[in-house]
């Protein structure tokens, strides 16, 4: 590898004119001066991002917390399905690689198929992302505020002193129900039950949920469960203010709504650039199979896009580390 | 009126050609980069599983842990795949000095206006 960029050439021969400095070619040294420009917007985003998780004085969530659900799973499985996110594209990176290798070779038929293989890894990131996307936006179970301070036992014993404004989490069943509920459905009614209350659904998809337990600190640490009349004693101290899932006004995971907009406007504009990273590629793929770079004698627009897209595997490495992990 | 400025053959491209033995080498050094990525990338999510965030030292050295793994593994993907490590030193310095300048800027910037609360959150109790 390297080519030219490996050979001893005199300062005078470099810098002398009529050849790049850096032994490489115009397009490909634009390529890096452009990603240092995009990593430079992708390094604010993410400097803004701890600026704000730094100087919020409410407990900000954590990932393993808030991203612990697998398409068509029960139960709990905290960072799994990011994990795999990073996973898939990792292997797109390896493949594309792969692909810039074999058009060092001048092997039509290898770049195709490695090629090919990395377009399929950034429709399932893609697909992935829309996945986590609708997750997120949908929540699980919603939260409401609290109206005034009450003292409340958790099943574990331990008693907590809230304020006016503290966050209460449902489950999902109950949850499920209580979003057309506060939305005034017709369909939906709140009616007491043996062990409490319970929201019932008529018509088409009758069915109910009763109140079995809330959730204290869901996101932000260890989370501690209420039920039974203690339950009550915060279903009844409710304040009006619900949220259900995320949008761009409210959002169930956090009192700050920066959180959520954080996480739409990071991992959009990196989704934004994978989309377009696919893009390029299925436009260089088709090229590759039209014969161009054959003609061309050479395969550097591939070692380009593969630039292109190196980066977009870098920048989700470091979005990662400090969205999901940290 | 002739330009002079623009580099118009195919040299360089051309000349980053390599053989089928070269090509099989470089193929195994792939790979085990890949191995490497993957296995850092299951140690970060154990890690993450394993450990809760708290006010206390052995978190401040798992977050420390995990910025250095991520720089690990960019250094990984932009020396290898990106192939950085193998161009031209005076380009690596043109890439990576502005950006490591800026970046170090801000986030100087960020953390010595960021801290208000100096790590106390406020938590239900």
């Amino acid at each position: 590898m390297g080519g030219e960029a490996t050979k001893a050439i005199s300062k005078e021969v470099l810098w002398g004119g009529g050849r790049s400095p850096f032994s490489v070619s115009y397009g490909k040294m634009m390529m890096w001066y452009f990603l240092v420009s995009d990593a430079l917007t992708f390094g604010g985003l993410l400097t803004a991002y701890g600026f704000v998780r730094a100087s919020s004085t409410d407990a900000w969530p954590i990932g393993e917390q808030v991203f612990r659900a697998l398409p068509g799973l029960d139960g709990e499985y905290p960072l799994i399905y990011v994990a795999l996110m990073t996973f898939i594209l990792i292997v797109s990176s390896v493949t594309m690689v792969l692909a810039v290798e074999a058009g060092h070779r001048n092997d039509k038929s290898g770049v195709i198929r490695w090629l090919g293989l990395t377009i399929i890894g950034g429709f399932f990131f893609l697909g992935s992302q829309a996945w986590e996307w609708s997750h997120f936006i949908h929540g699980s179970g919603g939260s409401f505020l609290l109206a005034e301070n009450v003292t409340v036992t958790a099943d574990d014993g331990e008693v907590f002193n809230l304020s006016k404004g503290d966050p209460v989490f449902m489950d999902h069943h109950f949850g499920h129900l209580a979003e057309p509920w506060i939305e005034g459905e017709p369909n939906v009614s709140l009616v007491e039950s043996d062990h409490g209350i319970k929201l019932v659904e008529v018509g088409e998809h009758s069915h109910e949920a009763e109140l079995h337990a809330l959730t204290l600190n869901k996101y932000v640490e260890n989370e501690s469960f209420v039920s039974g009349d203690e339950a009550m004693k915060l279903w009844n101290a409710r304040s009006g203010t619900f949220a259900f899932g995320a949008n761009m006004h409210d959002n169930e995971y956090a009192i700050q709504q920066a959180y959520a907009n954080f996480f739409f406007f990071i991992t959009g504009f990196h989704g934004f650039h994978v989309f377009s990273g696919v893009v390029i590629n299925i436009i260089i793929f088709i090229m590759v199979i039209q014969g161009v770079f054959e003609r061309r004698k050479h395969y550097e627009m591939v070692e380009k896009i593969g630039l292109y897209w190196h980066f977009v595997d870098l920048v989700w490495v470091f979005v990662f580390t400090f969205f999901y992990l940290v | 009126m002739e330009r002079d400025d623009l580099i118009v053959n195919d040299s360089y491209a051309l000349n980053s050609h390599h053989s089928e033995e070269e090509g099989a080498k470089i193929r195994k050094n792939i790979w085990k980069v890949t191995g490497i990525l993957t296995l850092l990338t299951t140690v970060e999510v154990l890690m993450g599983i394993y450990f809760k965030r708290s006010e206390t030292f052995t978190w401040t050295m798992i977050k420390w842990s995990f910025i250095i793994l991520t720089l690990v593994k960019a250094a990984y993907i932009v020396l290898v795949f990106m192939h950085l490590g193998d161009e031209r030193s005076n380009l690596k310095k043109v890439i990576i000095a502005p950006y490591m300048l800026f970046i170090g800027y801000l986030i100087f910037i960020a953390i010595s206006e960021g801290f208000g609360h100096l790590g106390n959150f406020n938590t239900l109790h």
